[in-house]
C-alpha cells in the first residue's frame, strides 16, 4: 500500500468503516462544507479508489464498495417507488452469525433476489449482505458472471455454501432454481420441487438455523404465457418466456408490471441440535427437514395471498 | 529428520537457482547438487555457492548414476515448466516434463537412500471453469480436467508421484501447489502480461487472481525440504484480487476483447514473443482460480504474505503509467475547482 501522499490529505474517504487499508485516512468530523461538497468530494474519492484499484474485495470476489456505491442505488427506485416493497419479520434474521435464507423464486428474470438483498442490506437493523447461491449459468455468461460474483453471489454448491457459513455470512439460496423462475404463470405461488436438498446438508453441516421466506408479488412481473423452446435451446438457455409484453413491445417488454410486494421472513429453523455432519448423512432426515421448509413457505404465501387486496396495490 | 544431501532439479532456472543457494548457505546440510540440462545463468553463479553442479538431462539414466553415487537423500523436483518458448517448443516442454519425472521417479525409487521427495507442482491442476467452487481444497475434484499444456503436464506428473509414493511408502512426500508467482524480480507468463502497456482481458470477465510471493515460495520449499511436511499442501498467499483491480493496481489501461476473437489476440502475442499464454491460462483469465491454503498455514504455522501484499511487491517494480499520487492530486484539484472553497474546515 503506497504511503498517503501529502496533497491528499484534503480528500474524505466517502466510507469511514472501510476494510483494507484506506490510502487517505481522514476524520469525519474535519467534513464541512454543504451536503453537495460532501457528496462531490465522496464520489470523486469513489473514482479515486477506482482507477488506483485501492479497494478490497473477498475470497468469493465481493466487492463492497463497488456494491454499495454503483449496483445497489440504481435498484432502489424500483424496491421503493415501483414494487414498494413491504418487508416482514427481518427481525428474524440475527444481527451477527450465519444463516442460511431460503427463498421460492420466480418472475422470469431474478429480480426477487436483488430485491431480497436490497430488504437485507437497507432495512434490517445490522444492514446485513446477503450472498446468494447462483446457477451454474449465471457464472458462465459475460458481463453477468463477474457482477454477480462483485455483489457477493457465488455458485450454489456445498463447498462455497458451507465455507460462508462457516464464516458467519448470510447466505441466500433460490432452492426451485429454474423450475421456479421460468413456471408459466398459470402456476404462480406453487412451489416447484426443492432440488435435491443441498441446501438443507449445508445448514445441518455448519449447524446454522435455516429462515424460510415467502416473497409476494414477484410473480406478476413478467407473467410467462408462453415457452420458445426451439429459441432456448439455440442459445443454450433453460427458457425464451413469452410473456403480454415481451416480444411484442420489444425493450418496453423489458419494463416489469409494477405489482405490490410483500417479503416476509419467517421463524428460524434451527439445525445445531440436530446432529451436525451425521445428520446431513441421513437423506431420510434431509428429505423430511426440505419437506418442512417446502411447507412453511408455500402455506405462508398462501397466507399473504389471502391478505393481499389486489395485485397491484 | 534433516537431509544430507540435497538434489535440485531444474536449477539454472529462477527459482531453482534461488533455493539451492537458500540451501548451500545452510551449513547443516552436507552437499547440495544442482541439476539441469543448460548452465545456470553466469550471474547467478556467485549466489549458488557451494552447489555442485550436474549438467544432466533428468530424461536420460544418467540421473540414476548421480543420485546412487552421491546417495542422495532429499530430491527437490522443480523441473515442471510453464512455458513452451523456454523449452523449445510444446514437444521438448512435454518430454522434459512428462518423460523427465518419470526417469527421475525411477532413479529415486532404486535409491535406497532416498527419504524424502519435494515436488513443486501448481493450482493449474484443479482447471478453470464456471463450476468451479470459490476456492480449490487440497481434495476438489477438477469440474473440468485440463486438457493441454503445462496444466495438464502438471496433472500427469501428480499422477507419477502418486505412483511413486505407493511404491517407496518409506519416503516422505511433499506435493506442493503453487499459484501465479509474482514478486519483485520473478519473470513469469503472468508479470510480463501484467507489464504490457495495454493490457488485453477478456470482455465481460474479471476472475479472481491467488498471487505467490517468490520469497515465500523459497521459504516453503526449503521448509519443506528441511522438515518433514508429508502431503498435497496448495501453496500462496491468502486472499484474492480481481484481474482488473490488479491491472488498475499496476496503473494500466487495460483492453477487453470479445470472447471469440481471444485467441486470434493471444496467438498474435505469442507470435510477437511478448507474452506466452496458452489455451488453458485463457480459460484462467475468464474464470480465475483460487486455492485454499489454510492446510499449509496449520501445518507450517506460517503462511505466505496475502495475495494483495505480494501484488504491491511487483507494483513497485514495474513502472506505473498511471501514478496513484497523480490521480490523487487531480481528484484534489477537481473538488478545489468545483467547490470554490476548501471543503476541509
Amino acid at each position: 500500500m503506497p504511503e498517503p501522499s501529502p496533497n491528499a490529505s484534503n480528500v474524505i474517504p466517502l466510507r469511514s468503516d472501510e476494510e483494507g487499508a484506506p490510502v487517505v485516512p481522514a476524520a469525519p468530523d474535519v467534513v464541512a462544507g454543504s451536503g453537495f461538497e460532501r457528496r462531490l468530494a465522496g464520489g470523486l474519492a469513489f473514482l479515486r479508489r477506482r482507477i488506483t484499484g485501492d479497494y478490497a474485495v473477498d475470497d468469493f470476489g465481493y466487492d463492497a464498495d463497488l456494491t454499495d456505491h454503483v449496483l445497489l442505488p440504481p435498484l432502489r427506485p424500483l424496491y421503493d417507488k415501483w414494487f414498494r416493497v413491504e418487508t416482514r419479520g427481518l427481525d428474524n434474521i440475527p444481527d451477527t452469525g450465519g444463516a442460511l435464507i431460503v427463498a421460492n423464486h420466480s418472475g422470469t428474470i431474478p429480480v426477487d433476489a436483488l430485491m431480497t438483498i436490497l430488504a437485507v442490506h437497507d432495512h434490517h437493523p445490522a444492514q446485513r449482505t446477503l450472498r446468494l447461491l447462483g446457477a451454474d449459468l449465471v457464472f458462465q455468461l459475460p458481463v453477468v458472471a463477474p457482477v454477480a460474483r462483485k455483489s457477493g453471489q457465488t455458485l450454489a454448491c456445498n463447498a462455497d455454501a458451507e465455507r460462508l457459513l462457516n464464516n458467519d455470512e448470510l447466505v441466500g439460496v433460490f432452492p426451485e432454481g429454474f423450475k421456479g423462475i421460468g413456471k408459466p404463470f398459470s402456476e404462480r405461488y406453487k412451489l416447484q420441487r426443492f432440488g435435491r436438498g443441498g441446501f438443507v446438508s449445508a445448514a445441518l453441516r455448519t449447524g446454522k438455523p435455516i429462515i424460510p421466506v415467502s416473497i409476494v408479488g414477484a410473480e406478476e412481473i413478467y407473467p410467462i404465457l408462453g415457452n420458445s423452446k426451439t429459441l432456448a435451446r439455440l442459445l443454450g438457455l433453460p427458457y425464451v418466456p413469452i410473456t403480454p409484453t415481451f416480444p411484442l413491445l420489444g425493450l418496453l417488454g423489458a419494463v416489469p408490471l409494477p405489482s405490490k410486494w410483500i417479503i416476509e421472513f419467517g421463524e428460524p429453523i434451527e439445525t445445531a441440535h440436530l446432529g451436525g455432519v451425521a445428520a446431513a448423512e441421513d437423506p431420510m432426515l434431509v428429505f423430511n427437514l426440505t419437506d418442512q421448509v417446502r411447507e412453511t413457505i408455500q402455506s405462508t404465501l398462501y397466507t399473504l395471498l389471502m391478505q393481499r387486496r389486489s395485485v397491484f396495490f | 529428520m534433516k537431509p544430507r544431501v540435497v538434489l535440485v532439479t531444474g536449477v539454472s532456472r529462477y527459482l531453482g537457482t534461488r533455493l539451492a543457494s537458500t540451501l548451500a548457505s545452510d551449513p547443516s546440510i552436507e552437499r547440495v547438487i544442482g541439476v539441469d540440462t543448460v548452465q545456470p545463468r553466469p550471474e547467478s553463479l556467485p549466489t549458488l555457492g557451494r552447489t555442485e553442479f550436474v549438467r544432466a538431462d533428468i530424461r536420460n539414466p544418467l540421473i540414476a548414476k548421480v543420485i546412487a553415487q552421491a546417495e542422495v537423500d532429499t530430491v527437490v523436483h522443480m523441473n515442471v515448466i510453464a512455458t513452451p518458448l523456454g523449452a523449445g517448443g510444446r514437444t521438448a516442454m512435454k518430454e522434459i516434463n512428462v518423460i523427465g519425472t518419470m526417469q527421475l521417479l525411477a532413479a529415486c525409487q532404486k535409491a535406497p537412500s532416498m527419504r524424502k521427495l519435494v515436488v513443486k507442482s501448481t493450482t493449474a491442476v484443479y482447471g478453470s471453469s464456471p463450476r468451479d467452487p470459490a476456492l480449490f481444497t487440497e481434495d476438489s475434484e477438477p469440474r473440468a480436467l485440463p486438457k493441454s499444456g503445462y496444466a495438464k503436464d502438471a496433472v500427469e506428473v501428480e499422477g507419477y508421484v502418486r505412483g511413486f509414493g505407493r511404491r517407496r511408502p518409506d519416503v516422505t512426500l511433499s506435493l506442493l501447489r503453487f499459484t501465479n508467482f509474482i514478486g519483485p524480480v520473478i519473470e513469469t507468463p503472468l508479470t510480463r502480461y501484467l507489464s504490457l502497456p495495454v493490457v488485453p482481458t477478456v470482455l465481460g470477465f474479471d476472475p479472481r487472481i491467488q498471487l505467490c510471493h517468490e520469497d515465500d515460495g523459497i521459504e516453503v520449499l526449503r521448509r519443506c525440504t528441511l522438515a518433514d511436511h508429508p502431503g498435497i499442501y496448495n501453496v500462496g498467499g491468502a486472499g484474492v484480487l480481481l484481474l482488473s483491480q490488479a491491472i488498475r493496481r499496476v496503473g494500466r489501461p487495460s483492453f477487453p476483447v470479445p470472447a471469440p476473437a481471444v485467441s486470434l489476440v493471444a496467438g498474435t502475442f505469442r507470435r510477437a514473443g511478448l507474452v506466452d499464454f496458452s489455451p488453458e491460462q485463457m480459460r484462467y483469465l475468464e474464470h480465475g482460480r483460487v486455492a485454499d491454503v489454510t492446510r499449509l498455514t496449520k501445518e507450517l504455522g506460517w503462511g505466505p504474505r496475502p495475495t494483495a501484499e505480494a501484488m504491491q511487491t511487483f507494483v513497485e517494480r514495474s513502472p506505473r503509467i498511471l501514478n496513484p499520487e497523480t490521480v490523487a492530486a487531480a481528484e484534489t484539484r477537481l473538488l478545489k475547482l468545483l467547490t470554490k472553497e476548501p471543503v476541509r474546515a
